[in-house]
């Protein structure tokens, strides 16, 4: 163990990485911080899809619309993919050839693209079968909260391919380390949301 | 067993005498009482009282402050000669009475607040004497007029609402629009009305008079002028205005529904309403729409967004609806 | 060619502007109120003309690229928070002004018409909170609490001149609905269903989400940024209970900031999901429910409270202390009751519609919950009046801000607890008496908060001081232009008036309205003697220089160096060893203004243009949205995110300011204080105060 300080929670970069290490203090406390303020909007949207889980108006509810099949596919790629970002900040930490790292990223953002996909076709039937926002409050409620994941997903996506750029263009240097730093709570995040959506919505909704 | 009317009785014969100044001073001796300062009802009466209450209680805080503070700057200020300790910055003592005083006066303030609100509670209902029933009226928020349906009468009223004196009232309200608040303030609480949304209002009058009302919460361009009047009268003079209406009052049909539906005021409502050629020789200023027919279950309908069912409109009257036109007042 | 017409304009068109009402339906009320709303727009155009046609003329253009637009100081960043507040508190207050003259001749009337009014209040009410309240605290915040902790800036400079490209944008928004009217009519709390398209389908209300949700999310990211800048960038020594109480402020209200700020972005972005997209979230039909819209507005509605008003009372602790010449008493206390309030502000967000019908239980439990927060409050104010007894007050303008905040706050405070009373609650809900209390808050907290702080700290700023004489009749002016202005609104109230009325019909009203509209005048000419207090400073600069930097005897760090301060604040990060760390180490013998060994490069960050395209943007992105112009907003929303990518880009985002020009600049500083006469504070208002105070003040016993 390295007798580096614990500058920041969750992963640190440590004493092999110093001055990423002494850079990411603010920056990752100030992302925790921001993920708090965004932990906020989610739970609010939870709480208002609760309250308008009778508000069905009629039209089709959960037991029509959901199938628990492929949300668990959608929830195993977006598991996955957390550990795979997982590995991919191990390989920051400790591995020196970058071509690990990248081979990680690229896994993780084809798995975060398929989940994206699966959840863009998901919708698509649920709109076939009458299951459109404007129907009913019920289904506005579910509009605004699982394809504001999606959209948080769609914009680490775009911030994971940003960054490969930046490897490929400056390398591994302090910026390119601690942005990975960030995405990484970003996405673990997400994942963390999705967990609250697939218990909530879907096996909540199912059962 | 206490009950809180009882509570509330005392109240309204208690003069809180400089409360009373103030409403005197305020509204000055107004013919027609316009707010809770000059009570006409035992709510109003009881918040009137709570309001006194409540200032007594804050000013133990806020007077020292008051008076404190004028005598601080000038005593200190600078090129006085008094005590100047510019490095003393805390004292055990000072800090308990700081404390202490505020929690005790926000104790005394939370039981009156606690008590004040389950008694006065829009939603519990006024019991009256044991052989008074209350009287059921359900309201209707439109752009910018209510309706005043009478469900055991079998009629209504636009912005006006006749009610016998010392009879409790037990009204549910609606809105057939945005969010508006329904208030009649020389008698108590006002509450929020809402699109399929029921809310209950329960109020008394202990004077007989004309009250004005109001909405309270901003619906529009007409807002300021959805005024109605709450017109307290004897027993009598209430079977007399029912039994009128229900004789020679209009016929709430679809055309009059559409003409509440749509924004106007309630004067625009009663000259719209005015038939083709009619004579309006007998109208007085002020005329307000009485209807002696209306279709059963209006006011649920209204509140389930469902058409109301014209066909239970007993057909008693002479008019119908295509050509009725608006009730002179009796 | 109407249809490309059609596209490139969405659905804006003649009727947007102001005058058009006028054109096609001529009558007398029109045409005054055509006059008014383009007298209103002619005025900004004018004022942006001057603007423009003074800095071509000066050829201002790179300086202000360079010094101002595009600069990650705190400082400079502060003072353009400040500087869109005052523009927006000059239109606001104005709107009040014509407000208060409608219903003074509003029996029967008035000279408004009922839309216009509502136009009125709600940008007034919009304007004031979000463009005014947040900006100028914001600014200040900006300008103090990096000096205070000693820091050199921000910890995230850049997303600093972010939020404030973000509220620029929103100000500006509420700017432009004076040219391409209408503005929303829903009150600056926006309620549907009224607020809904089925109601109203029109681009006001439209302009009020967008305007909105930008100060919103600027003021998300700007708590982010104070609380983390708090957290990580105090100096050597400055552990929690050495901070000053400004700061502790500041902090609090940046938590607030980060936790209550997201219920708005969610209120707004429903509601716009509901407008735009046919969601059902507020709708009468189809299952949506109004009340949670409600429900998500207080609970950001709430700890907003507590956001505007805890940063005067910081300012305020720090003005107590200052100017009677003396610890500020209670420190401890002073920080509990803080954070107290600070927690205690997100339980009590019901008492807003106790009228709503819910459970008698729930809103007792409500009520009291509110009382509770008069407690801590309670003990502040008089921890203040501690602070000044057995002190030695000197009526400077900030003190006389001070003073008429604590004896009229209280005031505020005693309506606060009537109105937390659920059971009268019901009588006075939605009255006059709630706009009276709410601006018994406001205007004597917040807003003389932050005109003394302004007072405080502009000297710091720019050099010199603001002129006392003029300052001191705006702060009178402040003073009984608000008392007469809002203590009839109470009385109104109790009567029975609803807030927001263009027009009456009870004889009974009219006096209170006519003292009211007095009132409003007089607040009016308040604003006349600031803006003069302002013109007389500027001109006299000379004569009220205060380059020694601290002329109030100062007691926290940031009257420790020149005013105004280099770019990095401290040419050595000081080191801190007790609360009051300026005023211990002047009383002590080290020195007020030591001579470090040794100097060091310093590294500040590089100029970035990411503000003002965020401005820009942002400003198109709700333009757009506003109108239905789709290309608009695709082309701005793809312009905003290829920045953003195109930041991650970039590396020089530093630059070194070398050890040999922080020597000069301090050296050279040094030099000048050894030139200053120091000055006791006898003379503190006159011109031989040049920022160097002869402490301590005489005649102290211990």
């Amino acid at each position: 163990m390295s007798s580096t300080p614990i500058r920041h929670p969750g992963l640190n970069l440590g004493h092999a990485h110093a001055e990423a290490h002494e850079a990411s203090e603010s920056l990752v406390f100030g992302f925790w911080v921001f993920m708090m303020s965004d932990l906020i909007i989610f739970g609010l949207l939870f709480a208002t899809y609760v309250t308008m889980l009778g508000g069905t108006a009629g039209g089709p509810g959960p037991g029509e619309l959901f199938e628990l099949k492929s949300a668990f596919i959608e929830t195993s790629l977006l598991l996955v993919s957390s550990f795979t970002f997982g590995m991919a900040s191990l390989a920051l930490k400790y591995r020196t050839d970058r071509k690990v790292l990248v081979g990680w990223l690229v896994v993780t953002l084809l798995l975060g693209l398929a989940f994206l996909g699966h959840e863009l076709y998901d919708f698509h039937k649920m709109f076939t079968e009458g299951g459109v926002p404007s129907r009913s409050g019920f289904l506005s409620a579910f509009f605004a909260l699982v394809p504001l994941h999606g959209l948080h997903v769609t914009a680490a996506s775009i911030w994971l391919i940003a960054l490969l750029g930046q490897i490929a263009v400056h390398g591994l240097d302090t910026q390119t380390k601690t942005g990975l730093m960030r995405l990484a709570i970003l996405w673990h995040f997400l994942d963390v949301v999705w967990i609250g959506i697939f218990s909530l919505v879907y096996l909540g909704g199912t059962a | 067993m206490f009950h809180p009317l009882f509570h509330l009785r005392t109240h309204s014969r208690y003069r809180h005498w400089s409360i009373g100044l103030l409403a005197i001073w305020l509204s000055g001796c107004s013919e027609h009482p316009i707010s809770f300062l000059d009570p006409q009802g035992p709510i109003a009466a009881a918040q009137r009282h709570q309001l006194g209450v409540i200032i007594g209680l804050t000013s133990i805080v806020v007077l020292p402050v008051l008076i404190l503070t004028p005598w601080l700057i000038v005593r200190y200020r600078y090129g006085s000669r008094s005590t100047y300790r510019p490095h003393w910055g805390f004292s055990k003592l000072a800090d308990i009475v700081i404390w202490g005083i505020p929690c005790l006066v926000v104790v005394a303030l939370a039981v009156v607040a606690w008590r004040g609100t389950l008694a006065l509670d829009p939603y519990r209902p006024l019991s009256g004497s044991e052989d008074v029933k209350p009287l059921r009226v359900q309201v209707v928020g439109f752009d910018w007029k209510w309706l005043f349906i009478y469900p055991d009468q079998g009629i209504a009223t636009v912005n006006e609402l006749v009610v016998p004196v010392h009879r409790p009232l037990a009204l549910k309200l609606t809105s057939a629009s945005v969010m508006q608040g329904f208030f009649i303030p020389a008698l108590g609480s006002q509450i929020d009305v809402m699109n399929r949304m029921v809310t209950q209002l329960h109020l008394e009058a202990d004077n007989q008079g004309e009250f004005p009302g109001k909405n309270m919460q901003y619906n529009g361009k007409g807002f300021h002028h959805q005024h109605f009047v709450a017109r307290v009268v004897d027993d009598s003079a209430f079977q007399n205005f029912v039994t009128r209406t229900r004789e020679s009052g209009m016929t709430l049909g679809p055309r009059v529904f559409d003409r509440l539906m749509a924004q106007n005021t309630g004067r625009a409502l009663v000259q719209s309403l005015e038939a083709p050629g009619a004579d309006n020789a007998t109208h007085e200023g002020d005329r307000r729409l009485r209807f002696g027919h209306l279709p059963a279950n209006l006011f649920d309908d209204i509140v389930e967004h469902a058409t109301p069912d014209w066909s239970s409109i007993k057909s008693g009257g002479t008019r119908n609806d295509a050509s009725s036109s608006p009730e002179a007042r009796p | 060619m109407t249809h490309w017409a059609d596209w490139m304009l969405g659905r804006l068109d003649w009727s947007a502007l102001p005058f058009w009402d006028a054109i096609v339906d001529p009558t007398t009320k029109n045409i005054v109120n055509a006059i008014i709303a383009s007298g209103a727009g002619a005025m900004v155009i004018l004022g942006g003309l001057i603007v423009v046609g003074v800095l071509t003329w000066t050829r201002r253009w790179r300086w202000l690229w360079r010094e101002w637009l595009t600069s990650p100081d705190h400082k400079k960043i502060g003072i353009m928070f400040i500087a869109i507040a005052l523009v927006m508190l000059a239109r606001a207050v104005i709107e009040a002004v014509f407000m208060r003259l409608q219903q003074a001749f509003g029996l029967d009337g008035g000279f408004l018409t009922a839309d216009h009014f509502g136009q009125l209040f709600t940008t007034h009410g919009t304007i004031m909170v979000f463009f005014m309240a947040m900006p100028f605290l914001t600014g200040i915040i900006n300008y103090v609490m990096p000096l205070q902790i000693g820091a050199r800036d921000l910890s995230f400079p850049v997303m600093n001149s972010i939020s404030l490209g973000l509220t620029a944008a929103g100000a500006a928004i509420v700017m432009v609905s004076l040219m391409l009217a209408p503005f929303s009519t829903g009150g600056w709390s926006g309620y549907p269903s009224f607020t809904e398209s089925a109601a109203n389908p029109g681009a006001g209300v439209d302009y009020w989400i967008w305007a909105v949700t930008l100060s919103t999310l600027s003021s998300t990211l700007t708590g982010i940024n104070f609380a983390v800048t708090i957290y990580k960038q105090r100096a050597p020594g400055m552990s929690w209970l050495r901070l000053p109480l400004f700061t502790w402020t500041a902090l609090c209200t940046s938590i607030l900031m980060i936790f209550g700020m997201p219920p708005l972005t969610v209120a707004t972005a429903l509601l716009a999901l509901d407008r735009y997209l046919d969601f059902h979230f507020f709708t009468a039909d189809l299952g949506g429910n109004m009340m949670n819209y409600i429900n998500l507005f207080w609970a950001f509605g709430h700890p907003e409270v507590y956001i505007l008003i805890l940063p005067a009372f910081g300012i305020f602790s720090e003005i107590f202390s200052t100017f009677s010449g003396k610890k500020l008493y209670g420190y401890g206390a002073l920080v509990i009751a803080t954070l107290a309030i600070a927690v205690l502000s997100f339980t009590v967000w019901l008492h807003h519609f106790f009228t709503m019908g819910q459970s008698a239980h729930i809103n007792a439990i409500f009520g009291i919950a509110t009382m509770l927060i008069g407690i801590p409050t309670g003990v502040k104010i008089y921890d203040w009046m501690l602070t000044m007894f057995r002190g030695r007050i000197r009526f400077s303008v900030p003190m006389i801000y001070a003073i008429g905040f604590i004896m009229l706050f209280v005031i505020g405070g005693l309506t606060g607890i009537i109105l937390a009373v659920p059971s009268v609650d019901y009588q006075i809900h939605n009255s006059l008496f709630l706009v009276a209390h709410f601006h018994n808050m406001l205007i004597p907290g917040l807003l003389f908060g932050m005109l003394g702080g302004t007072n405080l700290w502009f000297s710091k700023a720019f050099g010199f001081r603001l002129e006392e004489r003029w300052g001191r009749r705006a702060a009178c002016c402040w003073i009984v232009g608000f008392m007469l202005a809002f203590f009839p609104l109470y009385a109104l109230g109790v009567l029975g008036m609803p807030r927001r009325s263009v027009a009456f019909f009870e004889p009974a009203y009219l006096p209170w309205t006519v003292a009211a509209m007095v009132g409003a005048v007089i607040i009016l000419v308040a604003m006349l003697c600031l803006l003069i207090q302002l013109w007389v400073s500027v001109r006299d600069r000379h004569a009220n220089r205060v380059p020694g930097g601290d002329p109030w005897d100062g007691r926290s760090l940031e009257w420790s160096v020149s005013s105004p301060p280099p770019e990095y604040n401290f040419p050595v990060i000081p080191e801190v060893h007790s609360r009051d760390a300026y005023m211990r180490q002047k009383e002590t013998g080290g020195g007020a203004h030591p001579r470090p060994d040794d100097y060091e490069d310093i590294e500040m960050p590089a100029n970035s243009a990411m503000g003002p395209i965020f401005a820009i943007t942002g400003f198109l992105l709700a333009f757009g949205l506003t109108w239905y112009q789709w290309w608009l907003v695709v082309a701005a929303g793809v312009a905003a995110l290829i920045a953003l990518i195109a930041r991650g880009y970039v590396r020089d985002t530093t630059r070194l300011i070398p050890a040999a020009e922080v020597r000069r600049q301090h050296e050279a500083w040094l030099a000048t204080l050894a030139s200053l006469t120091p000055v006791t504070r006898a003379d503190e208002q006159s011109a031989a105060n040049r920022g160097l105070p002869a402490s301590p003040i005489e005649g102290a016993v211990q």
